[in-house]
This record gives structure tokens, C-alpha cells and sequence, in this order.
């Protein structure tokens, strides 16, 4: 242990703690604006700086540790001095325009500025400002960019694409697109990891929340909207609703009173999909398909793009099955167009998604007899969907929980899962076991699957299904994806399944949800999907209800030509950079 | 009333003379992969802001060169601007009044031919190419990439056996190098910025002299892979150690009766001790490497039988013939190469010099190596004669005070014409015509004869130390490509045409330090074990110290002191002394840990592994 004093108070930590984790440790609170444990601790902001006793120079308590008899000051006028001038000298060079700022009430800059009292920026201002497509789906506002290289980190580090880097030196030091490259030419996933480490509002996704207002208003057009199933997860955090409070009953009546004229529900195509990749699964397993190596499911865009960019021999080792929310919207221009007996071209197909790479999966082409377009004409992230039921002074406190439309309405716990690491492979065991053997397995049985904590490696398990022993593995963050697709192409592992998600812990920790600065809650909100799950009735997607009806009445059976059509596609089908 | 005043600097003047010898340090320590076309900027702001005024071209001139260089910067000029930056720069060099103007136009205008693609590149996309990729200088100066702040910590923590550990994951020769070291890292060390250089080679020899035997890491499981090392040089060593420790078995072929090329027998033992030099070699055959002596390349072995005996084939056979002067009476009796002198006294075949005068031609380091062995040899009078100024003289300042500290005397601005010899044939000395320094030619002084007649030094041993060859003939007719007299390797250490042959170290570069042939080793043992398929990594678990956090405070450098010359000269053993420890320890302690600090924590700190 190590003993020292800050702020008067005398302290004892263990060898190695950081200044900041030790005050931390005992209720002292040091301000930090760059700082992100074990990711970015760089002390490149210098707003966590402390005075060491006896030392002119001030230094960074992130990434400095204890030394026996150190004397500190947190908050000495020293400190503050400091402190104000640095985050006065940030202000001067970033765009405080916080009434039209995505961003403004969750920003760490306007926080600390307004902590510390700062209601005026002595300094000259000077905006850095760099063109960038608005049409692209991860947007970057240089000017509101503080250079605190999270987004670099996280994309070097986590998510092992280099995306980001910083360019120049001297005073146009800026952070921008790796290599010269522009983003359109970057190998970005889009998994948004970047943007939801930002401090501020120098990344964000592409807002479509107007082009949903305009359907919505447009006489014209039937909008339908499916909410993906880790939304339910998450939204509420930024809504001040608890987790039992946010159901996503609560938010099917916010999407009614919005005016959707149909709301579903994704687990239901989540449900689908595993009929669909279940079954290819087996089909492929049995045929020896999966000897060398194995099938990866394909329901993340993210991790789509990542594998065409950095693995393109592997694409064909992929599921053809669409994602959830491309075999919701080929199912509701199709099959409940028809139903409601309105031709495809008048439904507005919206989805409500965690995920910044489904914004880049929805220009997907769906070609059905006459209709030409897509499955899903605009996609929003949980933070759009929590912005646009801000302006439409809904009091969240005053939803109800409402039933999703019928036809589509079934959802099963295994679907739910699917918003967690894991959950697809779970929901896939649970009715690949079904399919083989006839019976149905405990719906816990594959709960090994399961993350136990946030950032986990892969984790692996052979099940057994009837005579079969299926090698299975399951993987959140591209870093680790691309070390266990590595291990697999050295041949150090085998398996016959691979799930895949490209965000840390699942699309629960997927780049369109709510931002907490510091805070990694994919695994809290996991735990919450698997809560749902357990509380489910219906905990099989072989036995939900609607998607039977489906295959009966429209689609024949899992696989059949026209599921090929409508739920399966094509991965070559568009180019994504490879560099 | 006062005819005349003396004059006395203002306090703005001496406060102003002292930022000048700031900036003088910081240029020092300016770090590579800076966007020159922003220097150039900076450069052009402190020229204006030298200007007098006076005169149009350089008060106006240059201040719009500095806005449409901005424009540049900042994206918002198209490419006529750089005609116009062109024609404006020439025409403040051809009409400014005074060199505060045209120099300054000068220095846009070089850059502007020098670079020009950056200046484009910044026009057409608006973006810099530039990136702050080299954080800790003194590591990405260092050829071997040597991880310096480490092992400054771990001296200034006293843990000097673990300093060696380090410093032996990317340099096997710690000892040597502390010893002798160009030390390449202190040329740009951040410290400047404050008061001057860390002594980092001085910490280097402390911490060998300090830590005892310390014994190397674990060899990796054998491969049963085989390579030969052909020359036993710094290089070559190298290479084996590495290769040895990725569980490679290597064979090293050694001409010369004992290993270390020109560590032994180029380098004087009052520079390098031998026993010293032994301490790094024995530590490297510790780990298993065999070595065959006395086999001549071309003569006893060829490449041909190498390269069927073994998975894999160095050449590290460095520079060891000299090259001549080319003028009459060369061949006389008394008349030798520095290569060939130097290596006699290595092979302890020490010639008497007794009461003789020795002329030694040349003024690298090799020459300086001559005249201090001609003194400790007894040469009554020992002259180094040069063509050019003490200034040109390419060897280092420390080791041509050094030779004057002993008695040597120098001749300057004098071109040897001819050598007399005697009946018998031998050297009786040597005519050289007297030369003047002349315009200067790629950055360096020429010299032209001043018109006045030869001058004669008697002398009857004349020491030619103007440079080394390589003897690349048996390689040639082997099918290595060479140029120039140089084995031309690939940057990777190989060639393209020839698998499973690899060469490095002064032979593929020509004559250069003993820290690049130890970075050639490092580099070739790399690919040597990816061509062998392998995919070993060299790593050191030591670990390194936090920094410490007080404030840098200027403090001077800790300088080695050296024995004195009267009494050094009557030996050969070491002339430099090591720091004391609580030298040492200030010394490191002055270290600014670029690794942690600034930069290097973000990207590029620390490679821990290669």
C-alpha cells in the first residue's frame, strides 16, 4: 500500500493506482475530459491535472500513479486556475453553438465549462471547419472536434480498423480519416463505437428524423416501424425512465402517438431469421460444409462490412440470410402490404435500430414483382428515436404499454436475446436442437453462450445436438473478432458456427444508443434482454405463432425459393473499400 | 557633454539574445515528420521579423510570400500560387537589399524546389500528409530503435543488470556501445529544449560498467534450422545472437583470429577495451552460437557451398580494404593503410615506432585512430595532414581534440602531390601543395590550391586513412549484385533473386557505424527467421519505471572526463572515464521520458516487441 495525502485528507492505495483512481477511491472527484479508463489515458486534455505539493509544474492524474508521501492538491486555486484556462482555450476552438448541438445537455465540454463557472471565452475564437458527406451515415463535425483521441483509440484499440488518425502537425493539428483516405473510401465499419465515445458532438449519425416526420405526414404513405430489440435495453436512460419503467410496450404507444400507422416488433424477424439461418445452418453442417471453417451468422451490418474489408475470402463462409430489420421490411412490403392491400411503393418502412451500420444496410436493394426500392426506406438509431419523441412533447411519464400491430406481432424471449453477445447463437441452438431432435431443449440449456462481463474475448462451447457436437463460438468487438478469425485461419481453433456482433457486448453496447460518457452499460442492458427473455412466455422461435402463419400462408417453409427471394441475399452484391 | 558613449545593450536586447540561444536549442531538438510546408512558414515569420525595413521586397516582399503560404496551409489557394510564390521568392533574391532579405526569399525558394509535391498536395486535397509518427527522439534516431528512456529509468533506479537486459533486446553489443557509440540519439533529445542533450551513451558505459555479468535470455526451443554468418563483425553478431535466440543454430566464419571485426582490430583498445569488447561477444556465444576461424571467404569456403549447407546465408563481411591515394611512390616501403596498421596493432603485431615521424593522410575518425596509436607506439612527431579545415574533418570534434591533447600536430589545407622515397625504397616523406578553402559545393567547403609551392614533411612511416573498400569480388562472380563496390541488398536485408542470401552491415552500406551494422544484424535476423517461416518475437520482460514527476529544472550535462593525456599516452588502456554513480543517477534523472510525456504515450512510445 501506499500511503499520501490529497487535499488534506490522508489516503492509503494500493501500489500502482493512478492519482485520479486514488481520489476517486476516497470521494474525491477530479474532473477529466479525454480520459477513458484503460482505452485513452494519454493526458492530452489537462483538465484532470493536480497540484503536486512542492512542484511548479501541474500533472495529469490520469496517468501518473501514487508515490509514498505524495502530497496533493485536487482544487487548489493553482488547479482551478489551470483547469479554466485549458478548457477556455478548448471553448475558443470549438463550436458552442449548444441550442443546435445533437449532443447539448450529454457533453462533457459544456459540463465542465459550466462547472466551472465559465460564462465567458476571453480568447479569440477559431473554428476549424472541413467539408464532410452529409449523406454518409457517421458524420464528423470538425469544428466541435477537442483532437481528445477517443475516437482513435477506440478505433484502433477496440474495434482494430484505424479509421482515425490524427493528420498534420503544428497548429492544424486535426483528427481526420486515416491515410488521407476520405470516410467513403475508409474501411469504417460504422459501428459507431467512435461516436459514442465522444465527448462531444463532433461525431454523430446522420439525423433522419425529419425524412420520418415528412412520411408520417405524407398523406400517401402507410409508415410501419419495427423496433430492434435492444432498444428497449436503452432508450429510456435518456429519457429519464428506469429499466422496468422503459418497456417496449411504453414505447410502441410514443411510436402511435407520433402518428406510425403500423408498429412492430423486430424480435419477430429476429424469430424469422432463425428459422431461416437455423436451418442453413443445419443444412450446411450436415452437408460438411463447415469442415475448415464455419458459417458466420450475418444479422450485423457492422460486422458485414468489416469482414468484406478485411477477410473478403471469408464472405462466402457467411449465412445468406438478411438481417431482422431487411427480412422485416421485405416481409412488410410483401406479405403485409398485401394484407393491408396497399402496394409496396406506398409503405414508408422506418426502423428503430441501435446501430449506425443498419443506416448503411438499409440501401440494400429488395426487388419484389413490380416494386424496386428497399426493404427498409429509413433507419433510425435509439438516440433519434429518443430525440424525436423529445420534440414531439411526449411526457414519457404518461406512456402506456401498448400491443404491437397484428400479424407481425409475436416475439419470442430468443429473439429479445438477439440485442445481447450471444443471443443469436442461443436463439439458433435453442431451435437448431428442436429441428434435430423433435423435442425442445431447456430454453437455459445454451446459457453458456452467455457474457459474463463487459469487453469479454471470445467464448466458445461444443454442444451437443442429438448425435452431433456442434463447436460454436460467439464474439463482440471487431479487435476480438479479428483475433479469433486469425485463430481460426492459423488453425490454432475450430468451429462450426460463429456469431458475430461488431459493437462490445452486442447491439446493446451498439453505437446509436443513448451516450454515457465513461460508462460501458452493454452488459447491464444484456442482462436486462435476458431478464425478458426468462419472463417470456414464448422462449422459441420454431414456436412463434406469427411466423409460422407466415410460412403457411406466404413464404412455404424455412429456405424455400421464396424465402431465397425475400429473407436471403446476396453479400457480394455491393463493393466495400478495402484498404 | 559627451563625445562618444559606450554602448550597452538594452534589457530587451539581453532578454531577446537569450531566446536566441533558446531557439538555437529547440531547432536542436526539433522532432522529424514536421509538415515542412508549415516550417517553411515559421522559418519565413522569424526571417520578416528580422527585416529592417528599409528596403521594398524584403518588408513587403516577404510578407506576402508568408500570406500565400498560409493560404497554401489553410486550403484556400489554388495551384497558380505557387508560380507566383516562385517568381516572388526569385525576385526578392535578385532585388533585396541586404542577405536578411534575399536569404530569406532563398530559404521559400528552396523549399518550394525541394518540396513542392507538398505544397500541391496541401492545394489539391486541402489535407497534410504529415503525422507525428517518431514521439521519443532519441529511439527513432537510434538505428537499432533501442529503447533509450527505459533504460534511463532503470539506471536511475539502480537496477543497472536489468538496463542491460533491455538494451540488449534490440542491441547485443551494450558495452561496446557505451564505449563507442556515435550515439545518433542525442542529436535531437528533447532535453535541448531545456539546456542541453541527455549523455546518453555516458549512461549507456555506466550501466555496463556497473552491472556485472549479466547472462542472456533463454534461447527458444531449436527450430534444427541452420544459418552461416559469413564475417564475424559487429553485424554479423548481431544477427546471430538474435537468430540463436529464436532457436536457430548459427555458424559464424571468421577470417581473423578472433571475433569482432573492426570492434578488434579497426578500433584501438584505448577507445574500446578489448577485454570490454569480449564481455558483449562472450555474452552472445553464450548462447550457443558455433564459429569457424581462419576461413577466407572466395578462398577456403564459397557462398556456392554456404548456400547448400545451410537454410540460410548473412554476408556481414564489412569494409576492410582501404582505398589509395593514387598518387606516386604509394607502393614504397613505410607506406600502409590505416586498415592494415590499426589491424596489426590488433593482432598485437606492434610495429616499433620508436623516435620515428609518422604522417598520417585524412580526417575521419579511422585517421584519428592512427596518429593516437602512432603516439602510444613512441613516434617522436605525429601529423595529421588534411586537405581541407579542422572544421571539414569528419571525424568526431571529442576525438580530434583528443589527438591534439596528445601531441599530434595538424596540417590543414594541405592535398598530398607526392611521396619521396630513398635508395632503398622506402618513404621518406611526403610533398603536399597548399590549398585555400573555396566556395561551398552540396553543402560542403571545397578547397583550391593557393598557388604557392609543395611543402615537404619528412616522415618514414605514412599512414593512408582515406576511406575503406569492400572486397565484393568473390560475391560478384557469385551472382550478389553489386554497385559501386557495394553489396546492394534490399531494404529487408535480402535479394530478390537470390532466396535464403541476406547481407548487411557496412558492407551493403559502405563504411558507417557500428550501431547501424548492429541494426542491419537486428534487421536481417528478422527476415532471416520469416524466410525460415518462423515468426519469433524478441521481447525483454523487464519492467520499466514510472517516470518521475518533478519538475525539470535546467541542469547541466554530465560530460565524461578523460585521464590525462601524458599519462594516457604511454598505454593503451581506456582514455575515458565512466560517471561516477551519482553522476549516472542526475544524469538519468534529467531524462524528460518522451515515452510517457508528450506524444509517446498516445502512439509510438514504446515497441516493446519485434
Amino acid at each position: 500500500m501506499v500511503n499520501l495525502t490529497i487535499n488534506n485528507k490522508k489516503i492509503s492505495v494500493p501500489e500502482g493506482t493512478t492519482i485520479m483512481e486514488a481520489a476517486e477511491q476516497n470521494g474525491i472527484s477530479i474532473p477529466r475530459l479525454c480520459y477513458l479508463k484503460g482505452l485513452n489515458d494519454i493526458g492530452a486534455c489537462r483538465v484532470c491535472v493536480v497540484e503536486l505539493e512542492g512542484k511548479e509544474r501541474l500533472i495529469p492524474s490520469c496517468n501518473n500513479v501514487v508515490e509514498e508521501g505524495m502530497v496533493i492538491y485536487t482544487n487548489s486555486p493553482k488547479v482551478r486556475m489551470n483547469r479554466k484556462k485549458t478548457v477556455e482555450f478548448l471553448l475558443s476552438q470549438h463550436d458552442c453553438q449548444c441550442a443546435v448541438c445533437a449532443r447539448s445537455g450529454n457533453c462533457t465540454l459544456q459540463k465542465i465549462a459550466n462547472d466551472l463557472n465559465i460564462i465567458d471565452v476571453p480568447f479569440k475564437q477559431r473554428l476549424e471547419r472541413r467539408p464532410w458527406n452529409k449523406e454518409f451515415p457517421l458524420i464528423r463535425d470538425s469544428a466541435k472536434c477537442i483532437k481528445c483521441m477517443r475516437c482513435v483509440q477506440v478505433c484502433d484499440k477496440v474495434q482494430s480498423l484505424n479509421v482515425w488518425d490524427l493528420e498534420s502537425t503544428g497548429s492544424r493539428t486535426t483528427v481526420q480519416v486515416s491515410k488521407g483516405r476520405n470516410i467513403e473510401e475508409a474501411n469504417c465499419s460504422l459501428c459507431g463505437q467512435c461516436i459514442t465515445h465522444c465527448p462531444v458532438g463532433a461525431l454523430r449519425e446522420r439525423d433522419d428524423t425529419d425524412k420520418v416526420w415528412a412520411a408520417i405526414d405524407n398523406k400517401k404513405k402507410v409508415t410501419v416501424v419495427q423496433v430492434a430489440p435492444a432498444v428497449r435495453a436503452a432508450w429510456g436512460e435518456a429519457l429519464g425512465l428506469s429499466r422496468e419503467e422503459a418497456t417496449i410496450g411504453k414505447i410502441v404507444d410514443a411510436l402511435r402517438q407520433m402518428g406510425f400507422d403500423y408498429v412492430f416488433d423486430t424480435t419477430f424477424s429476429a424469430d424469422l431469421t432463425i428459422m431461416e439461418e437455423g436451418n442453413e445452418f443445419l443444412e450446411r453442417f450436415t452437408k460438411g460444409e463447415l469442415k475448415t471453417r464455419p458459417m458466420f451468422t450475418s444479422c450485423c451490418p457492422g460486422w458485414i462490412r468489416f469482414i468484406k474489408s478485411q477477410f473478403p475470402h471469408l464472405v462466402p463462409q457467411l449465412s445468406t440470410a438478411k438481417s431482422p430489420q431487411q427480412m422485416f421490411g421485405a416481409v412488410m412490403k410483401t406479405y403485409f402490404a398485401k394484407s393491408i392491400n396497399v402496394a409496396p411503393e406506398d409503405i414508408c418502412t422506418v426502423s428503430i435500430m441501435p446501430c449506425v451500420a443498419k443506416k448503411g444496410e438499409r440501401n440494400m436493394e429488395l426487388f419484389y414483382e413490380e416494386y424496386a426500392g428497399h426493404d427498409v426506406d429509413i433507419v433510425l438509431t435509439t438516440r433519434e428515436l429518443t430525440r424525436m419523441i423529445r420534440s414531439a412533447h411526449i411526457n414519457p411519464a404518461t406512456l402506456t404499454d401498448a400491443e404491437c400491430d397484428r400479424l407481425m406481432q409475436d416475439g419470442s424471449g430468443a429473439g429479445v436475446i438477439f440485442g445481447a453477445t450471444g443471443g443469436v447463437m442461443e436463439a439458433a441452438l435453442r431451435s437448431a436442437y428442436y429441428l434435430v431432435t423433435g423435442t425442445n431443449p431447456d430454453p437455459d440449456a445454451f446459457s453458456v453462450v452467455r457474457a459474463t462481463e463487459f469487453g469479454q474475448d471470445a467464448i466458445s462451447a461444443e454442444i451437443t445436438i442429438g448425435d452431433a457436437k456442434v463447436r460454436a463460438a460467439v464474439v463482440s468487438g471487431l479487435g476480438n473478432t479479428r483475433k479469433l478469425i486469425n485463430a481460426i485461419e492459423r488453425g490454432d481453433v475450430h468451429y462450426d458456427f460463429v456469431e458475430v456482433m461488431a459493437c462490445p457486448g452486442g447491439c446493446s453496447g451498439g453505437g446509436g444508443q443513448p451516450i454515457h460518457d465513461g460508462e460501458e452499460l452493454a452488459f447491464t442492458r444484456g442482462q436486462n434482454l435476458y431478464f425478458l427473455d426468462k419472463n417470456n412466455k414464448l422462449r422459441f422461435s420454431h414456436e412463434n405463432q406469427d411466423v409460422l402463419k407466415l410460412y403457411a400462408d406466404f413464404m412455404e417453409k424455412p429456405l424455400s425459393h421464396k424465402a431465397h427471394m425475400l429473407l436471403h441475399t446476396d453479400h457480394n452484391a455491393w463493393e466495400m473499400p478495402k484498404a | 557633454m559627451s563625445r562618444l558613449e559606450i554602448s550597452t545593450p538594452n534589457k530587451a536586447q539581453v532578454v531577446v539574445e537569450g531566446l536566441y540561444k533558446d531557439l538555437e536549442r529547440r531547432i536542436e531538438a526539433s522532432p522529424p515528420g514536421l509538415c515542412p510546408v508549415d516550417m517553411a512558414r515559421a522559418f519565413l515569420e522569424l526571417c520578416h521579423a528580422q527585416t529592417c525595413g528599409k528596403c521594398t521586397p524584403c518588408r513587403v516582399g516577404l510578407w506576402q510570400l508568408k500570406n500565400m503560404l498560409t493560404d497554401v496551409l489553410n486550403g484556400e489557394a489554388t495551384l497558380d500560387i505557387l508560380d507566383l510564390m516562385e517568381e516572388s521568392a526569385l525576385s526578392i533574391m535578385q532585388s533585396a537589399d541586404c542577405a536578411i532579405g534575399y536569404e530569406a526569399a532563398h530559404m521559400v525558394y528552396k523549399a518550394l524546389a525541394g518540396y513542392r509535391e507538398d505544397f500541391e498536395q496541401h492545394i489539391i486535397t486541402g489535407r497534410c500528409t504529415c503525422t507525428y509518427n517518431q514521439p521519443v527522439p532519441c529511439v527513432s534516431l537510434c538505428p537499432a530503435k533501442v529503447d533509450i528512456p527505459g533504460y534511463i529509468a532503470l539506471v536511475g533506479e539502480g537496477r543497472y543488470a536489468d538496463a542491460i537486459r533491455l538494451i540488449r533486446k534490440d542491441n547485443p553489443f551494450p558495452t561496446t556501445c557505451g564505449f563507442i557509440c556515435e550515439h545518433p540519439c542525442e542529436a535531437r533529445c528533447r532535453r535541448n529544449m531545456v539546456d542541453d542533450a541527455i549523455n546518453i551513451r555516458g549512461i549507456k558505459r555506466f550501466a555496463a560498467d556497473y552491472a556485472g555479468k549479466v547472462p542472456p535470455p533463454e534461447c527458444a526451443p531449436s527450430t534444427g534450422k541452420r544459418v552461416a554468418i559469413v564475417g564475424g563483425g559487429p553485424g554479423g553478431l548481431s544477427s546471430a545472437y538474435y537468430l540463436q535466440l529464436m532457436g536457430h543454430q548459427v555458424t559464424v566464419f571468421e577470417m581473423l583470429p578472433e571475433l569482432g571485426g573492426m570492434l578488434r582490430y579497426g578500433i584501438p583498445n584505448y577507445r574500446l577495451p578489448k577485454d570490454r569488447l569480449d564481455d558483449d561477444i562472450q555474452a552472445i556465444l553464450d548462447t550457443g552460437v558455433e564459429v569457424k576461424h581462419g576461413l577466407r571467404i572466395g578462398q577456403d569456403i564459397t557462398i556456392q557451398q554456404l548456400r547448400a549447407e545451410y537454410d540460410a546465408v548473412l554476408i556481414t563481411i564489412g569494409a576492410s580494404t582501404d582505398k589509395k591515394l593514387g598518387i606516386e611512390g604509394e607502393t614504397a616501403d613505410g607506406v600502409l593503410s590505416a586498415v592494415q596498421f590499426l589491424r596489426g596493432v590488433g593482432k598485437k603485431e606492434i610495429p616499433d615506432l620508436t623516435g620515428q615521424e609518422v604522417a598520417v593522410i585524412g580526417g575521419g575518425n579511422v585517421s584519428m585512430d592512427a596518429v593516437r596509436t602512432a603516439i602510444r607506439l613512441g613516434a617522436k612527431k605525429v601529423s595529421i595532414v588534411y586537405r581541407r579545415r579542422i572544421a571539414d574533418m569528419t571525424a568526431l570534434p571529442a576525438e580530434i581534440e583528443g589527438a591534439i591533447a596528445e601531441g599530434v600536430e595538424v596540417q590543414t589545407l594541405m592535398a598530398p602531390s607526392r611521396i619521396d622515397v630513398d635508395e632503398n625504397g622506402h618513404v621518406k616523406g611526403i610533398y603536399v601543395t597548399p590549398q585555400m578553402i573555396s566556395k561551398i559545393k552540396d553543402g560542403r567547403a571545397s578547397v583550391k590550391p593557393t598557388g604557392e609551392d609543395d611543402i615537404y614533411i619528412p616522415c618514414t612511416t605514412l599512414i593512408v586513412a582515406i576511406g575503406q573498400n569492400i572486397e565484393f569480388k568473390h560475391f560478384e562472380e557469385a551472382g550478389v549484385p553489386v554497385e559501386r563496390g557495394r553489396i546492394m541488398s534490399e531494404k529487408y536485408g535480402g535479394f530478390a533473386n537470390i532466396p535464403g542470401v541476406f547481407a548487411g552491415g557496412d558492407c551493403a552500406t559502405g563504411p558507417a557505424t557500428v550501431i547501424k551494422a548492429i541494426a542491419a544484424g537486428k534487421v536481417t535476423a528478422a527476415n532471416i527467421d520469416e524466410y525460415l517461416g518462423f515468426h519469433h518475437e524478441i521481447s525483454c520482460d523487464v519492467k520499466i519505471p514510472e517516470p518521475n514527476l518533478d519538475d525539470r529544472t535546467p541542469c547541466g550535462r554530465v560530460n565524461m572526463t578523460e585521464r590525462e593525456s601524458c599519462e594516457r599516452i604511454c598505454d593503451f588502456d581506456g582514455v575515458e572515464n565512466c560517471m561516477t554513480e551519482c553522476e549516472a543517477k542526475q544524469e538519468a534523472s534529467r531524462c524528460l521520458r518522451c515515452d510517457h510525456f508528450g506524444f509517446g504515450i498516445f502512439k509510438g512510445g514504446r515497441e516493446k516487441l519485434w
